[in-house]
C-alpha cells in the first residue's frame, strides 16, 4: 500500500467503506462455516429421526426400555446395548482417567526433558494408530491373556463371575481406556506445561515439596481443561465402533458381570445394518443412532455442567 | 483378506481354468441327465455394455472371479459389482440405481411392490453350505452330530460336551465335561439364515422360539463378526462350537462335524453332498426356496442358495441383452469359477430352473431377449 493512499479526505474514506466491504464479507463467510456446523448436525439428526420414526412408533417406548432384540420377529428393545455402551465407557474411563493424569504430570512435571519429548511422542502417536488395529490386536494378542491369567484372578471381585472368555465387557473397556488415554495425557500434559513459572516458584519459595507444588499449584489451575478432556475421550469411547466389536463378544443382552460378552450401540449398527432386511430393522438400527445421539448430547451437557460447577469453585476459593 | 488372496490364486490359475471352461468337462454335477447344458461356451461377443450390480457379501468371490473372467472372454461388456450387503442390495436394485441386484434370501413379497421397474425374477446362482466348526482338544475330527442335539445346544439346553444326548452319538469318542461354547455371526448375514432355516426344519422348539432369520435373537453365546470372526472364535475358545461357510472352511482347512441327513446318513460338507442335497429339489422357487434337510443318502442337510435379481422388463435392450447373456454364462459356465473358489456349483437341473427364467426377460417391445 503506497504512503500516499491515505493522505487524502476522500482516500480515506473510500479506504474505510473498502475495509469495512472486506470485513464484512470476511464475517459473513465465518457467519457461514459457523451455521454451516450447525446446519450438519441438524441435518444428521433430522435425517436419523425421520428414518428411525417407522422402528418408534412400531416398538412405542418399548424401544428404549426393552430388553429384547428380536429382528426376525420384529421386537426392538434397545435397553442392552444402552447398558452395553455405558459400561465399557465406564470401564474404559475409570482406568484412562487416573492413568491418563497420572502419565501427564509425570511428563510436565517429573521426567527428564529429553525422556518427555520422546514419551509425548509416542503418546501421540498412540493418538494415530486406527482402531481397527486396536481391535485386531485386543482379539488376538490382549483376548487370550485375559482369559488365561487376568479373568480366572478377578473371580473374588462381586460382578466378575462367569467363565472367562477372551472377548467381554472388562477387555473392551481395557480397549477403549488405551484409545482415550493419548487424548488426556496429550491434553493435560499441554495444560501442565501452560502453569506460569511463578505459581510453581511460589511454592517451591514457601519450601514445598514437588508433590506439593503439583497438589497446589497445578492440579487446581487445570482442573477445567483435564474435564473437557475427559469428555473429548469420553465421545471417543461412546462411539467406538471397529475396535468395540472386535473384543466386546457381541451378545445382545444386558451384561450381568464384568467379563460377560455384550454388545455397544455403535457395534450393533456395524453389525448389522449391512443386512438389515426384515421389517423395521434397518429403521430400529437408525433409531439406536438416535439414542446415541442423544446420550452423547447428555453426557455433554452433564460434564458442562460438571466443568461450570469446578470453576466456579475455582473462581470462589481464589 | 481373502479377496486379495483369490486375486492373486485366480491371476495365477487363470490359464487352466479357461481350458477348464472351455474344455466342457468341468460342470461338476452329480446328478447325471442334462449335466452338459452349461459345459460348452456359447458365443458371448455382442454390443458393448457396462453393467452394475450390488448386493450380497457372500457371492462376491465368486462374482469378481466371474465377472472378471467374462470380461476376458467379450472385453465389450464390463459388469461392476459393489458387495454392500443384501439389504443395500435390494434397496438399490428396488430404485434401479443397479442392474441387477444380489440376496442371500429372495426378495418378500412386499419388497417386489415397491420395487419400481415392475415384475421382478429371481435367479439362483450361487449355491452354499455350512459347515459344522468345534474346538475340542482331543477331538481332531469325526464328532456326529444331529439336526436335533444341535439346536438344542444352540437353544442352551445341552450345556457340556459329555452330555448323554452327544455321547450316544459318538460312542468311539471320550468326550470331557467341559462348557459348550455357542459362536454364531454377530453380523446379519446368509450364513445365519441357513443354519436357522435348518434349526427350524429339524427342531420344533427352535422355530417357534428364535425362529428363522438374517438375525435372530439368540439364546447363548458369542457373536462374532463375518466367518473370519466365527473362526476366529471358535479358534480361540477351548470347548466351542460355530457355523461357518462351507468355502472358508474348505480354504482354512478346518475340522468339521458330520450330520445326520434326512435319510439317517452321517454326512460330511463337501461341494458334492451339498450339490446333492440341492438337486433333490429341482423346483425350487423365489417363494419356496428351502433346501434345507433334503432327502438322499449323500445330501448334507444345512445348504441353500444367493439369488439374483433382475427385471423381467428390461427398458435398454441393448443393456438388456448383454445382461441376460452374462447372468445365462454365469449359472452356467462361468459356474466353474464358483467352483474355483469352494462355492458348489448349480445342479444340472436348477442350472435349466436359471434358463428357463432368463428366458422371460423381455425388451419394452416384448422381445425375448436370452436367444
Amino acid at each position: 500500500m503506497s504512503a500516499g493512499y491515505v493522505t487524502g479526505g476522500r482516500d480515506r474514506r473510500r479506504l474505510t467503506r473498502h475495509l469495512r466491504l472486506g470485513d464484512r464479507a470476511y464475517r459473513r463467510v465465518l457467519q457461514g462455516f459457523g451455521v454451516f456446523v450447525l446446519v450438519i448436525f441438524v441435518a444428521v439428526g433430522a435425517t436419523l429421526f425421520i428414518q428411525a420414526w417407522p422402528a418408534f412408533k412400531h416398538s412405542g417406548p418399548g424401544f428404549v426400555t426393552g430388553t429384547t432384540w428380536d429382528p426376525s420377529h420384529a421386537i426392538y428393545g434397545a435397553v442392552p446395548f444402552i447398558a452395553g455402551t455405558l459400561f465399557t465407557s465406564a470401564i474404559g474411563l475409570a482406568l484412562a482417567i487416573p492413568i491418563g493424569i497420572g502419565a501427564a504430570i509425570f511428563l510436565a512435571e517429573y521426567a527428564p526433558r529429553r525422556i518427555s519429548g520422546a514419551l509425548g511422542m509416542l503418546v501421540e502417536l498412540l493418538a494415530a494408530v486406527p482402531s481397527v488395529v486396536y481391535g485386531l490386536w485386543g482379539f488376538l494378542v490382549l483376548g487370550p491373556i485375559f482369559q488365561n491369567t487376568i479373568e480366572p484372578r478377578l473371580s473374588w471381585l462381586p460382578f466378575a463371575h462367569g467363565a472367562p472368555l477372551p472377548v467381554g465387557l472388562l477387555l473392551a473397556g481395557v480397549i477403549l481406556a488405551v484409545m482415550v488415554l493419548p487424548t488426556i495425557v496429550a491434553v493435560t500434559r499441554d495444560l501442565a506445561n501452560a502453569v506460569p513459572a511463578t505459581s510453581r516458584e511460589a511454592v517451591f519459595g514457601l519450601g514445598g515439596t514437588r508433590w506439593q507444588m503439583v497438589r497446589t499449584a497445578v492440579l487446581p489451575a487445570i482442573r477445567t481443561g483435564v474435564v473437557g478432556a475427559v469428555v473429548l475421550g469420553l465421545g471417543r469411547a461412546l462411539g467406538e465402533t471397529m475396535a468395540v466389536t472386535f473384543v466386546i463378544g457381541n451378545t445382545n443382552a444386558v451384561p450381568n458381570s464384568l467379563i460377560a460378552p455384550a454388545q455397544t450401540m455403535a457395534s450393533l449398527i456395524a453389525n448389522e445394518f449391512t443386512e438389515a432386511t426384515e421389517p423395521f430393522h434397518a429403521s430400529a438400527l437408525l433409531g439406536i443412532a438416535v439414542l446415541l445421539l442423544v446420550i452423547a448430547v447428555i453426557v455433554n451437557a452433564l460434564a458442562r455442567l460438571l466443568v461450570w460447577s469446578v470453576s466456579r469453585e475455582v473462581r470462589e476459593t481464589v | 483378506m481373502r479377496q486379495p488372496f483369490s486375486r492373486a490364486l485366480f491371476c495365477a490359475g487363470a490359464a487352466t481354468l479357461a481350458l477348464a471352461g472351455c474344455g466342457g468337462s468341468s460342470t461338476p454335477s452329480s446328478s447325471g441327465a442334462g449335466a452338459q447344458t452349461g459345459t460348452s461356451d456359447p458365443d458371448l461377443s455382442g454390443p458393448a455394455a457396462s453393467l452394475t450390480g450390488a448386493g450380497s457379501t457372500f457371492d462376491q468371490p465368486f462374482f469378481t472371479r466371474a465377472f472378471y473372467d467374462y470380461n476376458q472372454k467379450d472385453s465389450g461388456v464390463t459388469i461392476t459389482y459393489a458387495s454392500i450387503g443384501s439389504g443395500g442390495g435390494i434397496a438399490q436394485f428396488q430404485a434401479q440405481t443397479v442392474d441387477f441386484g444380489a440376496s442371500d434370501v429372495p426378495m418378500k413379497a412386499s419388497e417386489i411392490a415397491a420395487a419400481k421397474g415392475g415384475t421382478v425374477l429371481q435367479v439362483p446362482v450361487a449355491l452354499g453350505g455350512e459347515a459344522i466348526s468345534y474346538n475340542l482338544a482331543g477331538v481332531a475330527g469325526g464328532l456326529h452330530l444331529t439336526g436335533t442335539v444341535l439346536a438344542q445346544i444352540y437353544l442352551g439346553q445341552i450345556k457340556k460336551w459329555n452330555d448323554p444326548a452327544i455321547m450316544s452319538l459318538n460312542p468311539g469318542i471320550i468326550l470331557p465335561s467341559q462348557a459348550i461354547t455357542v459362536i454364531h455371526r454377530s453380523d446379519g448375514s446368509g450364513t445365519s439364515y441357513i443354519f436357522t432355516n435348518y434349526l427350524s426344519t429339524v427342531s420344533p422348539p427352535w422355530s417357534s422360539g428364535p425362529g428363522t432369520g438374517k438375525t435372530v435373537n439368540w439364546p447363548v453365546g458369542l457373536g462374532g463378526k463375518g466367518n473370519e470372526g466365527v473362526a476366529g472364535l471358535v479358534k480361540q475358545v477351548a470347548g466351542s462350537i460355530g457355523y461357518v461357510e462351507l468355502a472358508y472352511a474348505l480354504q482354512n482347512n478346518f475340522t468339521f462335524a458330520a450330520i445326520q441327513n434326512a435319510a439317517g446318513q452321517w454326512v460330511q460338507p463337501t461341494l458334492a453332498t451339498v450339490a446333492a442335497d440341492a438337486a433333490q429339489k429341482p423346483a425350487v422357487s423365489s417363494t419356496d426356496f428351502s433346501i434345507v434337510n433334503e432327502k438322499g443318502s449323500t445330501s448334507y442337510p444345512i445348504s441353500g442358495y444367493s439369488w439374483v435379481l433382475v427385471y423381467e422388463k428390461q427398458t435398454d435392450t441393448t443393456k438388456g441383452t448383454a445382461l441376460v447373456k452374462v447372468l445365462d454364462w454365469l449359472t452356467h459356465a462361468g459356474q466353474a469359477d464358483a467352483q474355483a473358489v469352494d462355492y458348489v456349483p448349480l445342479p444340472a437341473n436348477i442350472q435349466q430352473l436359471a434358463r428357463t427364467t432368463l428366458q422371460q426377460i423381455v425388451d419394452s417391445a416384448g422381445t425375448q431377449l436370452l436367444k
